[in-house]
């Protein structure tokens, strides 16, 4: 064909000059077969440097491609070599066709190159140009298929795999992209080709982690959702008329194994560590409800377990709900957990889950009493180390525990060798619960906490001075309890008086207890 | 009708309400019930303790015969409406004139009855020529006794022109008496007119007479008062001036009062000498302390709930209390709360030997006493032994170490504000030809700023103290919120002072006692300032948490403030509106906030020293004060392998800054000496060489060491002691690099790891807290005091109100019902008789038509058989 029409025209380009430019080009194309040239000018914008010719051109192409899908102007069936073209004895129609067909596979490769752009609304306009592209294919396939169901499954492969980028952080734009995963139909198709994706990524990178590749699949794998009910279906991109019912996008059964192959796909290889604790921090809420078979995440959760620390407290709620909903036999489970506790329990962020958590885990009254008398006596003496907001937690807690198994009463009521000193015969650092002594101790943790600074917790410590009332104390208003919030409580509290110290002060460092003054100087 | 029924019923009620039943029935044994009571309560009057129930019954009945029955028979039976008014079934009259005639009737009527008896109104009453209104208002004094003098006085003239009687005497009389020259019967007009004249005579001579007595009298109450101010001599002599000038009846009364109600002398308080002072202030010492010790157990704010306790009945309201807390009074020694007796003879030793040198003390300020005044010295000698010997006493009796403890306090209380006066004194005498000596009380921060900047320190604290003199509240009334504001302000410049650079400490540290005496004057205003400040610096904490998930340590004016609430504010009791928040503030800022560099180091161990501070008296565990020395003492170790302890946030077991306070140089510890850190570094560190920078780690070191052994002192009684600092002992024992400190730290460190047991001291197991059994009831009744008998207490006076007319409403409503129930009882009963007359009326009618049918049969049957 005849090369373009000289670029010069658009040299000195200024806003209102590369718009009309690209309208009338445009113009001219649809007009006229003859002018099918043209869209060489259109599409060579699509590399200019400036993004608002970038995104003009886009528009301006989606437009041109759009009407040429509608007025069926594109060849379909396999594509002949452009070269062959000249030979081939072909009508012209037919050859403007194959021409403006490879027009349009350009522009593809174009837009998808632009999905790694560096501005935002080019990405943008890009990837709403192609997902019109793929509307329009859908409803004029370019393939002659002999299914009757069409669905541009190659277009949308490329697109997720260019949105899954390698090295580039993607979240803005698969946010984007979350409206267009409403539609049931390119869910679906997306679901299966992020699986196959990430077949391909991971084992092309033997195993390794990539995190910023892991993290584009974790936000858009987060952010797909399966309908709960298979009569909410009705909403696609593509209509398809003929058999709707046997057609597998329209059966939930197929969407919640797609959902479930591709986050299987997904926990399989190894993750960063901060994955980890994304991953589980949703896990119980919006994965494991829409997966046809949960208990196929054993593996993973019982190796999250296995990690330790936060991971390892995280997890506990996709195991419990293993256990206690899909009937699933997990050894040594309390063990585990009893080898959990450490000091750091109170400082880490999830502390509210793991005590909601645990105290569920610990609400059962068929509970051996050695193991409860263990945990209580493990919480006890962690007890030693932590703050406030922890201690007006732990402190019901334990009574509650003692509340539900009378067993354990000894622990705070032993009358029988009263008065006789005698060591701790708890051993702290024994693992098995079974082993650790702690139904023959004595809480004396809990005494040394009735001298805690803080009024409150020194109150709810008293309460192992008399025999516990039949009432479980309720912690679940307390888990979310922040340091600030007890401050507010206690300078919102109304006080009749306000008593003062009455030896007054002269010098800053200068008390009847001073501390500071002995190490530090004014100057 | 409805006009005819009402005055009927109303002459019905009223003739039922007047009468009254016979007296017979009331003396009738039979008749009267009595209410039985079960107690009689002093002062109760009850209305209701005799009742004459048939009496009351039969009143009822005849009642409601009287008046409901009488409607009851009416009923149905119509009456007919008769409207007596005026013109009203006249249809020639318009409504207006027929009202016009009502009115004029109406009018006439009233007008009728009044004018019957009425004089002419117009008509002023005169007496003697004199208005009545005039004289009632009594302008004129009169004397008490004059007008009973009158009273008695009835001449004969004056009963016979009043009462007429024996007219045809007097006639006579007068005839022989006065006009003997006429002879010539006078008529009576004459006559009236002469007597009138003569009685005017009569009553003028009268007056002229009252007159001169009452001068008289005036004239003697004129003299009494010039004896009467020889006798009392107090009247002062203005007011004496005044009685002469406007002399007043009442004012004798006045006199006679004054003198009956005059204050006899009374002894005036003595003057109080050295001793009883001292003794005096020991003693509030002593209260104040023991408040204090009841605010740390937790216990005051119940007691301040239920203040009334329980007094016996042989209670003398002396104030003696047979086995008081008197016992074991409360003093400190350390910080550390003795009562134990183990403890007493070695303490009694130091405690003598304090003793010696406080007598000394007191020595030296009786030579300097004596020196002023020679002639008190061999008093004040003599009062010396005797308090001398009195504190032997004291110091013998085995409770008794709180009195020396408390004067220790005494005299650490007593001494500075010695030096600070002479301070002052010279300061003052440095600044007097530039200061002006008074001062506006400062309306904005602005204003406090530009009066104090400037100034150095000394002068700055005399500015105030000016300040606070001249806008003392007992001044002015607005002066006491001005002074309220200048806390705040003055919180706001001392964190201002705290943070600039370099912060000006010093003059924090002059402005205290300022602050302090603001402090005590308004605790309220004092309170809600730190507690605005704690707040805000803990909420910015708390935002700045939730963004990032740390906070930088907060800056030196929060510590600078946290140090002045502890002064200020008393941080052992149980809760305490400031320092418990205050509390709260430090274990937010140990456990949440980064230690990325030595000054985040220099201020962890400021919040310490705090800490410890706060807990020292109350001996209260802090938890995050000990995880953070733990950390702290972390940062000191180079291998992070291996540990037998955890760290917890916000130290992490590796990772950056995580080796702060490992010694870069090993050589440095011979050239190092112990002294004390600059707050100043906390703020910001100064550029240093490397060796610098090791001697300023090794001070942290050293400081952080300290802590921990003041720590292990302050908790080695919980029962957890060893489980608490066994972390600290494992990181000590096997990881700290003691061996390149220099030998000062090494001695700390041996010490802690001596007081640290290796293996947990033996406690008992736990039991309950044995139930105080139930005490044996109390002959000695307890005596509840009530003000208000019979009412219900509690509730606001509307509440009350409210209450009253419910019951009232309640009770009304209640009767009312019982008597319609009454009521229809009663219709009930009559309808049924008047039915059962009628009834038998009938029957007894065909008994008789019977019998006479049955007689007239028999009769009949006589004659036949007589026939």
């Amino acid at each position: 064909m005849a090369s373009s029409t000289d670029s010069n025209v658009k040299g000195e380009n200024s806003q209102v000059s590369y718009k009309k430019y690209i309208n009338t080009k445009t113009d001219r194309v649809l007009q006229s077969k003859k002018h099918a040239n043209d869209i060489f000018d259109v599409i060579e914008y699509l590399q200019s440097e400036k993004d608002k010719e970038v995104i003009f051109a886009t528009n301006a192409c989606s437009k041109v491609f759009c009407q040429l899908f509608y007025r069926g102007d594109l060849y379909v069936g396999d594509l002949p070599e452009e070269e062959d073209l000249v030979n081939g004895d072909r009508s012209a129609e037919e050859k403007y066709r194959i021409f403006m067909r490879h027009r349009y596979s350009n522009c593809v490769e174009l837009l998808l190159e632009n999905i790694g752009h560096k501005a935002f609304q080019v990405k943008e306009t890009s990837l709403c140009a192609l997902m019109k592209f793929v509307a329009a294919e859908g409803k004029h396939p370019l393939q002659n298929l002999d299914e009757h169901y069409n669905f541009p499954r190659e277009l949308l492969q490329t697109l997720v795999e260019h949105l899954l980028s390698e090295k580039e952080d993607m979240s803005l734009l698969i946010s984007r992209f979350q409206e267009f995963l409403e539609m049931d139909d390119v869910r679906y198709y997306v679901m299966s080709s992020v699986r196959d994706n990430i077949y391909r990524v991971m084992g092309r990178n033997k195993k390794a982690v990539i995190p910023v590749y892991q993290n584009n699949v974790f936000t858009l794998l987060s952010t797909i959702n399966v309908p709960s009910e298979a009569s909410k279906m009705r909403h696609f991109l593509v209509r398809q008329d003929y058999k709707l019912e046997q057609w597998k996008v329209a059966k939930l059964k197929e969407h919640k194994r797609a959902f479930e192959q591709m986050w299987l796909v997904f926990l399989k290889f190894k993750l960063p560590s901060n994955m980890y604790k994304k991953i589980l921090v949703i896990l119980h809420e919006s994965i494991m409800p829409q997966m046809s078979d949960p208990t196929l995440l054993i593996d993973f959760l019982s190796a999250a377990y296995d990690i330790g620390g936060a991971i390892s407290l995280l997890s506990l709620n996709g195991l419990f709900i293993l256990i206690h909903k899909h009937n699933l036999d997990y050894p040594d489970f309390y063990k585990k957990l009893y080898s959990l506790l450490d000091p750091s329990i109170f400082h880490v962020k999830y502390r509210a889950r793991f005590f909601h958590l645990v105290n569920i885990f610990l609400s059962s009254t068929h509970l051996p009493a050695y193991l409860v008398a263990a945990f209580v006596k493990r919480f006890a003496r962690l007890s030693l180390t932590a703050p406030p907001t922890s201690l007006l937690i732990l402190l019901p807690f334990i009574c509650n525990l003692i509340r539900r198994h009378p067993s354990c009463r000894v622990l705070i009521h032993r009358p029988s060798t009263a008065e006789e000193p005698c060591d701790d015969p708890y051993v702290m650092e024994e693992e098995d619960p079974a082993q650790c002594h702690a139904l023959e101790s004595s809480l004396w943790e809990i005494k040394t906490l009735q001298k805690h600074y803080h009024p409150d917790v020194a109150k709810a410590a008293m309460k192992i001075n008399e025999p516990l009332t039949e009432q479980e104390d309720d912690i679940s208003e307390l888990l979310e309890l922040s340091t600030f919030e007890l401050m507010e409580r206690e300078l919102k509290a109304e006080r009749k008086t306000i008593p003062l110290e009455f030896d007054t002060a002269t010098e800053l460092l200068k008390s009847s207890r001073e501390v500071l003054g002995v190490h530090f100087s004014l100057e | 009708m409805m006009r005819k029924q009402q005055t009927f019923s109303r002459g019905l009620s009223d003739k039922v309400r007047k009468s009254k039943a016979a007296p017979e029935i009331q003396k009738n044994p039979f008749e009267v019930k009595i209410n039985r009571k079960k107690f009689d309560v002093l002062g109760r009057k009850s209305k209701h303790d005799v009742g004459l129930p048939g009496v009351s019954r039969s009143r009822a009945i005849q009642k409601r015969k009287d008046t409901l029955l009488k409607e009851f028979r009416l009923k149905d039976k119509n009456n007919t409406f008769i409207d007596r008014r005026f013109g009203e079934y006249d249809s020639k009259l318009t409504p207006e004139e027929k009202i016009l005639q009502r009115f004029t009737l109406e009018r006439q009527r009233t007008q009728d009855r009044k004018d019957m008896y009425n004089l002419n109104e117009e008509e002023e009453l005169t007496h003697y020529g004199q208005s009545l209104a005039e004289m009632e208002k009594m302008t004129d004094v009169i004397d008490s006794d004059s007008d009973s003098e009158e009273k008695g006085l009835l001449s004969a003239e004056l009963t016979a022109t009043h009462f007429g009687g024996g007219g045809g005497l007097l006639r006579k009389k007068s005839a022989g008496d006065d006009e003997e020259e006429e002879h010539k019967p006078r008529s009576r007009q004459e006559l009236i007119e002469e007597l009138i004249i003569k009685s005017k005579q009569e009553k003028r001579e009268r007056q002229t007479q009252k007159e001169e007595a009452q001068e008289l009298t005036e004239k003697l109450d004129q003299e009494w008062k010039s004896i009467q101010n020889l006798l009392a001599h107090k009247t002062p002599k203005a007011e004496r001036t005044d009685e002469t000038d406007k002399p007043k009846l009442d004012q004798y009364d006045m006199m006679v009062r004054e003198l009956g109600f005059e204050m006899k002398a009374q002894p005036s308080e003595k003057l109080k000498s050295a001793e009883e002072l001292a003794r005096e202030e020991r003693q509030r010492l002593q209260t104040l302390e023991a408040d204090r010790l009841k605010r740390m157990m937790g216990d005051a704010e119940e007691d301040a709930v239920q203040t009334n306790t329980h007094i016996s009945a042989d209670d003398m309201n002396d104030g003696f209390i047979l086995d008081g807390d008197d016992r074991k009074t409360l003093a400190y020694k350390d910080g550390k709360w003795n009562i134990e007796g183990e403890e007493e003879e070695k303490e009694d030793e130091d405690g003598d030997e304090e003793g010696g040198e406080e007598e000394e003390e007191e020595d030296d300020e009786d030579d300097a006493e004596g020196e002023e005044d020679d002639e008190e010295g061999e008093d004040d000698d003599e009062d010396d032994a005797d308090e001398d010997h009195c504190d032997l006493q004291s110091d013998e009796g085995s409770e008794d170490e709180d009195g020396q403890g408390a004067e220790e306090e005494q005299v650490c209380a007593e001494e500075p504000p010695a030096v600070s006066e002479e301070q002052k004194k010279a300061a003052q005498e440095a600044a007097k030809a530039e200061l002006p000596y008074t001062f506006p009380a400062p309306e904005s921060y602005s204003d406090l700023k530009q009066l104090l900047q400037g100034h150095g320190s000394e002068q700055q604290r005399l500015i105030l103290d000016r300040t606070l003199k001249c806008n003392h509240p007992s001044l002015s009334a607005g002066n006491k919120a001005k002074l309220q504001k200048l806390f705040g302000f003055l919180l706001e410049y001392v964190g201002d002072l705290a943070t600039q650079n370099p912060p000006d400490l010093r003059t924090v540290s002059a402005l205290i006692p300022q602050i302090c005496g603001l402090c005590q004057m308004f605790p309220e205003a004092a309170c809600k300032a730190v507690q605005t400040l704690l707040s805000d610096s803990g909420h910015s904490m708390e935002e700045t948490l939730e963004v990032k998930g740390r906070a930088p340590m907060p800056d030196l004016d929060m510590l600078v403030l946290l140090k002045i609430t502890a002064l200020l504010f008393p941080s052992s009791d149980f809760r305490h509106p400031v320092t418990t928040p205050a509390f709260l503030f430090l274990s937010q800022a140990l456990t949440r906030c980064a230690v990325v560099s030595l000054e985040d180091v220099c201020k962890g161990l400021v919040l310490c020293c705090l800490a410890l501070e706060y807990v020292s008296l109350s001996q209260r565990i802090f938890p995050e004060l000990l995880n953070f020395l733990l950390g702290l003492l972390h940062l000191t170790v180079s291998d992070k392998h291996n540990m037998g302890y955890t760290v917890v946030s916000p130290f992490r077991r590796q990772g950056k800054s995580c080796d702060l306070l490992v010694l870069k140089d090993p050589n440095v510890s011979h050239s190092w000496n112990r002294k004390p850190i600059s707050l100043q570094t906390a703020h910001r560190l100064p550029a240093q060489s490397p060796v610098e920078r090791d001697h300023y780690r090794l001070s942290l070191i050293d400081s952080c060491l300290d802590l921990v052994k003041r720590c292990t002192w302050l908790y080695k009684d919980l029962p957890s002691y060893a489980h608490i600092f066994q972390p600290i002992r494992a990181l000590l024992l096997k990881h700290l690099p003691v061996e390149g400190y220099p030998a000062p730290i090494q001695d700390l460190h041996r010490e802690i790891l001596d007081a640290i047991p290796e293996k947990p001291s033996q406690h008992a197991p736990l039991v309950f807290k044995k139930k105080k059994p139930i005490p044996l009831k109390l002959f000695t009744p307890k005596i509840v005091q009530i003000l208000d008998y019979g009412k219900k207490r509690g509730n606001t006076k509307e509440e009350k109100e409210r209450e009253r007319l419910k019951h009232k409403y309640k009770r009304e409503f209640k009767g009312a019902l019982r008597e319609i129930r009454k009521d229809t009882r009663f219709l009930a009963r009559e309808k049924l008789s008047d039915v059962m007359s009628r009834c038998v009326k009938r029957k007894v009618k065909e008994l008789y038509g019977s019998l006479a049918t049955q007689e007239g049969e028999w009769k009949a049957l006589k004659r036949k058989n007589r026939k």
